[in-house]
């Protein structure tokens, strides 16, 4: 019997093969991570109870969005590009206003006895022909109003942009920064603003 | 002084390819760790909005999509932005089982984690939008990203 070599495997076309499949999944795959504004609808109101929250006049700020993408802020007519500072300054209220939210004055962890407009409440308010772009601007821009008054304060007292304060060590800092610049922003329920 | 000088011919030779086959395998290998399938085939058109306050999305598998656009196949199906579940266009009314469905199929420990990724086109009227919100409000799924491109949304709108 003759003794039959072992033959063995080319593996020439290996490269080949893998190329292939590298072709395949470059093809059907993404890699793009989705990013966006984050937010959290309210949750639907149980239709026995008719809630109406008193609110004064003084601590809303009022944002509505007409058809035509037109913004009228308080009552008037207002470019995009000053929501950013009119929302700071309806937040802080640095001048003592009394058109602007009243003040309190808060007890928090860090920061001792603070005077905090707490109870201010920015309504944005937009048509059905409203572009989708103009609210996501209007959006962006009052995230960004909070965004920057919440890093200043946290540069000035922990030396690091409120966004750095992680973990659960900082969730105390994290905290107070928000009791003193606190997010609330409100969405009526769809009506027509017209325009 | 004939120590660098060597006769002969000096003969080519060729690179070894034995391991190619390993480098691609290591390049696919990383392809198949670093990406995901494709959800979707689009079937609207989906061009995001510019925003720079913006978060990443953690946790892929939390996240269920919901486009809205116009059609992609205008003779077909006109030029009204309509809603994308799945593959296939839908109602608002359609959503809730489509937040239900989703829902079941997450771990019960994540499903109050449960995100909707809502791509709308920047050319979208909000009035389906808000239609959309309405329904998301009533499957009660309230985490909600408007998935938006990185950039400034004031100068964006100003060049139009």
């Amino acid at each position: 019997m003759a003794r039959r070599e072992i033959q063995e495997i080319n593996a020439g076309s290996m490269a080949d093969i893998a190329f292939l499949l590298l072709i395949f999944f470059l093809v059907s795959t993404t890699m793009d991570t989705d990013s966006g504004i984050l937010t959290k609808l309210p949750p639907m109101p149980e239709e026995t109870k008719d809630e109406q929250v008193d609110v004064k006049e003084r601590n809303i700020f009022v944002v509505l969005v007409n058809r035509n993408d037109q913004l009228l802020v308080e009552g008037e007519l207002m470019n995009i590009k000053d929501l950013r500072e009119a929302t700071k300054e309806f937040i802080l209220n640095p001048n003592n206003d009394p058109n602007l939210p009243a003040k309190e004055i808060v007890e928090v962890d860090y920061f001792g006895p603070m005077e905090v407009t707490k109870k201010h409440v920015i309504s944005i308010q937009n048509d059905r022909g409203t572009s989708y772009e103009m609210y996501i601007a209007v959006q962006n821009e009052i995230s960004a109003a909070i965004n920057e008054l919440r890093d200043n304060l946290s540069m000035k007292k922990f030396g690091v942009k409120f966004e750095e304060l992680t973990g659960d060590e900082n969730e105390k800092k994290r905290e107070a920064v928000e009791a003193i610049i606190p997010r609330n922003i409100s969405e009526a329920e769809p009506k027509n603003v017209g325009g | 002084m004939s120590k660098f000088k060597k006769g002969g011919k000096k003969s080519v030779t060729g690179i070894t390819t034995a391991s190619l086959p390993d480098i691609i395998f290591m390049l696919l290998f990383f392809f198949m760790v670093t990406t995901v399938m494709r959800e979707v085939d689009l079937k609207v058109y989906y061009s995001p909005a510019t925003a720079n306050q913006t978060k990443k999305l953690e946790d892929k598998a939390l996240v269920s999509y919901i486009y809205i656009g116009k059609p992609l196949n205008k003779k077909v199906f006109g030029t009204v932005p309509r809603i994308q579940l799945n593959d296939s266009f839908a109602e608002p009314d359609e959503i809730r089982d489509f937040i239900a469905a989703k829902r079941e199929g997450l771990q019960e420990v994540d499903r109050p984690k449960m995100t909707v990724s809502l791509k709308i086109d920047k050319k979208v009227e909000m009035g389906i939008v808000t239609d959309v919100k309405q329904e998301l409000r009533k499957a009660s799924a309230l985490k909600i990203n408007y998935s938006t491109n990185e950039g400034d949304p004031i100068k964006e709108i100003s060049k139009h």
